[in-house]
């Protein structure tokens, strides 16, 4: 990798271009073999260089974890009641021992695994519909008269309330979750993939046309690509949106799933487990939107440097 | 394939008959706006010979973007005709290359992606593309940097790509629209040196809107003033220097009475632009007037 900003005096290679006379005739030169890399040990220590400050901040905000897990622990421990009542709620040792017999039955995986492939489902139909709706919506005037009104006047209504709804529309009630999963992911997509396409930069358009780029192709290269880095801000939020919509939908109607296990454990007075559910959802959530983030910097290499 | 830029910047035959000529005809141009009609350009004519370079000075407003857009085949005429080797010009295509004021680069797209994407429209396979690009850009001194984002990309870099990725496809004209306006004073005389380079090469007309006297001077074979609006012609100019031409050139005596003539006549039409009445001697008074007043006291 280069590093960042101008390297060597390009411009004496410029002047030396530039003042070359038309008649002396125009030769491809072979570049040279590019110099020999730095050696690991300089890259390490470059790269820590460059990422110090990263560094210090996740130490930092490691720190914050574990003041706020002691902290936790002091509380409930000592069953604190200061308006607020630590008294029942269960400390970390507690959850700890909750988790691992959980995890040695299994019985926990089910349910963590149901409500990841209702995320997966209910999430990717979203993205499948909204991106391509929001970028149909923000590059053709018709279809955008057409279902603005309506996204607006939908787009307010929160997943829950399409909970009655949703399991008198659907045969069961595992459609009925995937549904509000799903309505709940796809307007913030939808809004994001129009902001990104309304921002568009005109000049680019036109500079695709006058390279000779059709319909389809500055519609895939251009108006896609540009709104890119919205369509994922977009794809985040819908993410969190999805688990909050799935918890609820889980916590009223399901039979599997995280929100069902942590409502279930509530109704069976077993605090431990309570805590489990919680903390895996906020588990789970980081890890789904640290994928997304990861997937926008696999196809946005552009943006590496922001 | 004679547009090929590979087999033209390499063999330096050109294989066909000059083409690129520009004609623009009566051209007039008028926006609809709230207040009716605005008429941003009046009956223009001028013509860009194959191979000939040709400037358009203007003050801001006359219309020099709306004429290039027209030609780019953005707008369409209100009247007159504009055509290139006499056909007339339907919607924006890659026969003509335009590069804008503001850089225009895909920021997703490497230099090199860039480079090649004229010529991916055109279904030019990847070592085609792949060897056109290479050449093209080692010919700018952008070699090492094809892998290379945009926003990596000094402003003069960045346009050297514009310029490059307009010539991949081969075109019979290059627009250009105040390109090196933004860029200092230094890196533009070294972007002219390049661009009058290439031109030699390629043996493309270009038609090149600035409102730099000098830059229309040191570039061009002929410059065209234009009026302020409703923009017209006001006069043509023959630039009757050698070439090559070197920096130093603008230090002639040639020169500096182009420039002198120039200056007058784009004078006039700024002064207009600003406001009609406004002449010379009014203009002097106002400068006089906020020279002798004590700035102190609005501070
Ligand atoms: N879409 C539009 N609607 C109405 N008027 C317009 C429009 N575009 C341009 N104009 C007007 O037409 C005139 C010519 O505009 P144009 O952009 O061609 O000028 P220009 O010579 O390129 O100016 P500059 O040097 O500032 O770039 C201006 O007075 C401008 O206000
Ligand atoms: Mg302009």
């Amino acid at each position: 990798m280069k590093p960042a900003g101008l390297p060597r005096d390009w411009q004496a290679d410029v002047v030396v271009l530039a003042n070359r006379t038309p008649a002396e005739p125009l030769t491809i030169e072979t570049p040279p073999p590019p110099p020999p890399g730095p050696t690991l040990a300089v890259r390490a220590r470059r790269w820590l260089d460059l990422n110090r400050q990263r560094l210090i901040d996740t130490v930092i905000g490691a720190g914050a974890v574990l003041v706020a897990l002691i902290g936790w622990h002091l509380l409930s421990a000592n069953h604190v009641d200061l308006y607020v009542r630590f008294e029942n709620v269960p400390s970390p040792g507690q959850v700890l021992d909750a988790t691992s017999r959980q995890f040695s039955s299994g019985a926990f995986l089910v349910h963590v695994l149901a409500s990841c492939r209702r995320i997966f489902i209910g999430f990717a139909l979203a993205a499948l519909v909204a991106i391509p709706t929001g970028l149909v919506m923000g590059r053709y005037r018709l279809a955008r008269a057409i279902v603005f009104p309506l996204a607006e006047i939908f787009r307010p209504i929160p997943a829950i309330a399409w909970v009655p709804i949703s399991i008198m529309l659907w045969p069961t009630s595992e459609e009925s979750i995937l549904f509000i999963t799903f309505i709940g992911s796809f307007f913030p997509i939808l809004v994001n993939t129009l902001h990104g396409v309304d921002a568009i930069d005109p000049v680019l358009v036109r500079a695709a046309r006058c390279l000779g780029a059709g319909e389809i192709t500055i519609f895939r290269e251009v108006y896609l690509q540009s709104a890119l880095p919205q369509i994922f801000t977009g794809l985040t939020v819908g993410m969190g949106v999805a688990w909050i919509s799935l918890i609820a939908a889980e916590m009223i109607s399901g039979q599997y799933g995280i929100g069902y296990f942590t409502w279930q454990a509530y109704s069976l007075v077993d605090y431990p487990n309570i805590v489990l559910g919680m903390i895996s959802i906020g588990a789970l959530g980081l890890f789904s939107s640290g994928l997304i983030r990861f997937l926008g910097k696999l196809l946005m290499p552009w943006r590496a440097g922001r | 394939m004679i547009d090929d830029p590979v087999s033209m910047s390499v063999d330096q035959t050109p294989t066909e008959q000059p083409r690129g000529h520009i004609r623009v005809e009566g051209f007039g141009l008028r926006y609809p706006t709230l207040e009716g009609e605005v008429e941003a350009v009046h009956n223009v004519s001028l013509h860009v010979r194959p191979g000939e370079f040709v400037s358009i000075l203007g003050p801001s407003g006359c219309g020099k973007s709306t004429l290039l857009n027209a030609l780019a085949g953005f707008l369409t005429p209100s009247s007159g005709s504009v055509t290139v080797d006499d056909e007339p010009i339907r919607g924006p295509g890659a026969d003509r290359g335009m590069i804008f004021q503001h850089y225009s680069l895909f920021p997703w797209m490497t230099v090199r992606q860039n480079v090649e994407f004229g010529l991916k429209m055109k279904g030019k396979d990847r070592s085609t593309r792949a060897l056109a690009a290479r050449t093209l850009l080692g010919l700018t001194g952008l070699s090492d940097f094809e892998d290379q984002y945009p926003d990596r990309l000094s402003g003069g870099m960045k346009q050297r790509v514009g310029i490059v990725r307009a010539l991949a496809t081969g075109p019979r004209i290059l627009l250009l629209d105040e390109p090196f306006g933004a860029l200092d004073a230094q890196t533009r005389l070294i972007m002219q040196q390049i661009l009058t380079n290439i031109w030699q090469q390629l043996k493309i007309s270009v038609l090149f809107v600035t409102h730099d006297i000098d830059e229309a001077i040191f570039l061009s074979d002929r410059v065209y003033v234009m009026s302020a609006k409703p923009g017209g012609i006001k006069a043509e100019v023959r630039i009757e220097l050698d070439r090559p031409r070197e920096p130093s050139i603008s230090n002639t005596a040639e020169f500096v009475a182009l420039r002198a003539r120039l200056m007058q006549l784009i004078r006039e039409e700024s002064l207009k632009a600003l406001g009609g009445e406004l002449n010379a001697d009014a203009l002097k008074g106002v400068s006089i007037n906020l020279a002798g007043r004590d700035f102190s006291q609005i501070v």
